[in-house]
């Protein structure tokens, strides 16, 4: 089957550093890729890459034709001085039936706010209509920055839960990216691990074989959360050298390593 | 009924107020107000080329406008000094060097005061065709743009990734700012034209709830200013542009009495009365 989207070799170089480098990546229909990785490894930088915001320095990055994108940022703020209900920014990159806006404000637990004005919103509450504005586009794939951030823990469960059930419906592609280094959604079908390349890439393992996760979060999050194991050949120091698993140091990572981060290593 | 000079000054007038309304919104929304000053006072230029070239005024303003926009998009790509000073540069070189310029050619007697503040008797029914036609195209490509353009100032890098063109769609709109300066000059002069875009739209913001309602009540604002500051400017011999500004200022004061709670509780009440 062929990719929504491919990215080669892709990285992007600005003000005198690579932000990210060497990223290959497909997504096809129906997949789930969570990209995961420390603050500034690159990964809205893969995303921008991916959507075609960012042209690549190197490498290439190639998009389906005419492909019907739903996008949640990592950062939106609007300004006071908009006047921007939630319905017209349910319209905002394209029509919409009042029937499918409805539904999709329905699925993300914010009907109640359709006539509310965007800058009243709570932070959650923002998550979810941009949730919802980017399903209601029915599209072919959905990129979501962090799309749970601010949403307390119950509702990032239904929320996984929904990107799930939203795969299943519409049989899209999904590039979700994460903050957070060990838990993922347990409908990922592939997890990648970038601090500047892609350190490592592999399926999450369920939370029910860790026994550990589950005394922490409860049965329900089962169905819905995973742990993931990174395997890592290679350390990231503070000081932006790497320490390879013989104990050798280099300035920057070899091609092909492994990965894994000292700040990690430290907390764990 | 176009033989009339005030008449002209007003058809003219609220022709200017209709397309200035609805950019002032994006000017307010992405926080432009320099941008508009910048390109205002460069319009000088375009008049001392004008007279220098034997070219028609309008045209001539918005040629300079739409230079000095495309520069600025330019230099603003290669930047190696902050935005609002390049503004400042640009905005004052150009006025600068307009005003040498207009020294220069001691043959041309100008009225400057005319020009820095508008003119009521200067508007010719050329000058009413010239504002009609830049209007309707400017109001016309306005509207083809208004998805991308909204969607880009929401966000943007979301219009980018959702398939829209917010890159056309704001050189676009720089054009169409370089038109509605050249088609206001007259009315409002080079120094006042930013307030025509701002005020009525800062008035419209403080009662409008959707984008597309701001624009028109902006549009509708600025036809209320235009019309009283031309019947002050004749009643009391006072110069047009001033007279339209504070006509506007006085409207805005005016949208912070709780008229929008009148009608939210008169409503209200209606509907108490109604379920009781």
């Amino acid at each position: 089957m062929s990719s929504l989207l491919t990215l080669q070799n892709a990285g992007l170089y600005r003000d005198g550093k690579w932000l990210v480098r060497g990223v290959d990546l497909s997504i096809r229909k129906g997949e789930i890729i969570t990209l995961i990785g420390p603050n500034g490894s690159g990964k809205s930088t893969t995303a921008k890459l991916a959507l075609g915001i960012r042209r690549p320095s190197e490498g290439t990055a190639q998009r389906q034709e005419n492909l019907r994108v739903g996008y949640v940022p990592q950062k939106l703020s609007i300004d006071w001085t908009l006047p921007l209900s939630v319905e017209r920014l349910m319209r905002l990159t394209g029509s919409l039936s009042a029937a499918s806006m409805d539904a999709a404000l329905d699925r993300t637990g914010v009907l109640h706010l359709k006539k509310a004005q965007v800058q009243n919103l709570s932070g959650g509450e923002f998550q979810r209509v941009l949730m919802a504005r980017a399903i209601a586009r029915q599209p072919d794939l959905l990129v979501l920055d962090e799309p749970v951030q601010g949403v307390d823990y119950s509702g990032e469960i239904a929320l996984y839960e929904l990107i799930a059930d939203i795969r299943k419906e519409l049989d899209c592609g999904v590039l979700l990216i994460s903050h957070d280094l060990h838990i993922v959604m347990a409908a990922t079908d592939s997890v990648v691990c970038l601090n500047g390349h892609v350190c490592c890439q592999g399926s999450p393992s369920a939370v029910a074989q860790s026994s550990a996760y589950q005394q922490l979060f409860g049965p329900r999050t089962q169905s819905a959360l995973a742990v993931y194991e990174h395997n890592h050949d290679h350390t990231h120091l503070p000081d932006g050298r790497v320490m390879h698993a013989d104990g050798s140091i280099t300035e920057h990572c070899h091609k092909h390593d492994g990965h894994h981060h000292a700040e990690e290593a430290r907390n764990a | 009924m176009l033989d009339d000079f005030f008449t002209r000054a007003l058809v003219a007038g609220i022709g200017v107020a209709l397309v200035a309304g609805p950019l002032g919104c994006f000017i307010i929304w992405r926080r432009l107000a320099y941008f508009g000053d910048t390109l205002a006072h460069s319009a000088l230029l375009g008049v001392a080329l004008a007279f220098l070239f034997q070219l028609n005024l309008t045209i001539s303003v918005f040629l300079v406008c739409a230079l000095i926009s495309l520069l600025l998009l330019g230099l603003q790509r290669r930047a190696t000094i902050s935005s609002d000073a390049l503004l400042g540069l640009l905005s004052h070189s150009a006025l600068a060097i307009g005003l040498v310029c207009l020294a220069f050619m001691s043959w041309v007697r100008v009225d400057l005061m005319g020009f820095l503040f508008g003119d009521i008797l200067a508007v010719s029914k050329t000058d009413i065709a010239i504002i009609y036609a830049g209007g309707l195209i400017t109001l016309g490509l306005l509207a083809v743009i208004w998805k991308s353009l909204f969607a880009s100032t929401v966000n943007y890098e979301l219009a980018e990734a959702e398939g829209l063109k917010p890159e056309v769609a704001n050189t676009i709109f720089m054009l169409l700012m370089a038109t509605v300066i050249a088609i206001s000059m007259k009315i409002i002069g080079v120094l006042l034209i930013t307030a025509l875009l701002i005020i009525p739209a800062a008035t419209a913001r403080r009662l409008a709830s959707g984008p597309e309602q701001m624009a028109v009540m902006a549009a509708a604002s600025g036809c209320l200013a235009v019309v009283g500051g031309l019947f002050g400017s004749l009643e009391w011999d006072t110069p047009t542009g001033p007279s339209i500004v504070v006509v506007a200022l006085l409207l805005f004061i005016l949208s912070f009495a709780p008229i929008k709670h009148l009608v939210r509780y008169r409503s209200s009440a209606q509907k108490g009365a109604a379920d009781g």
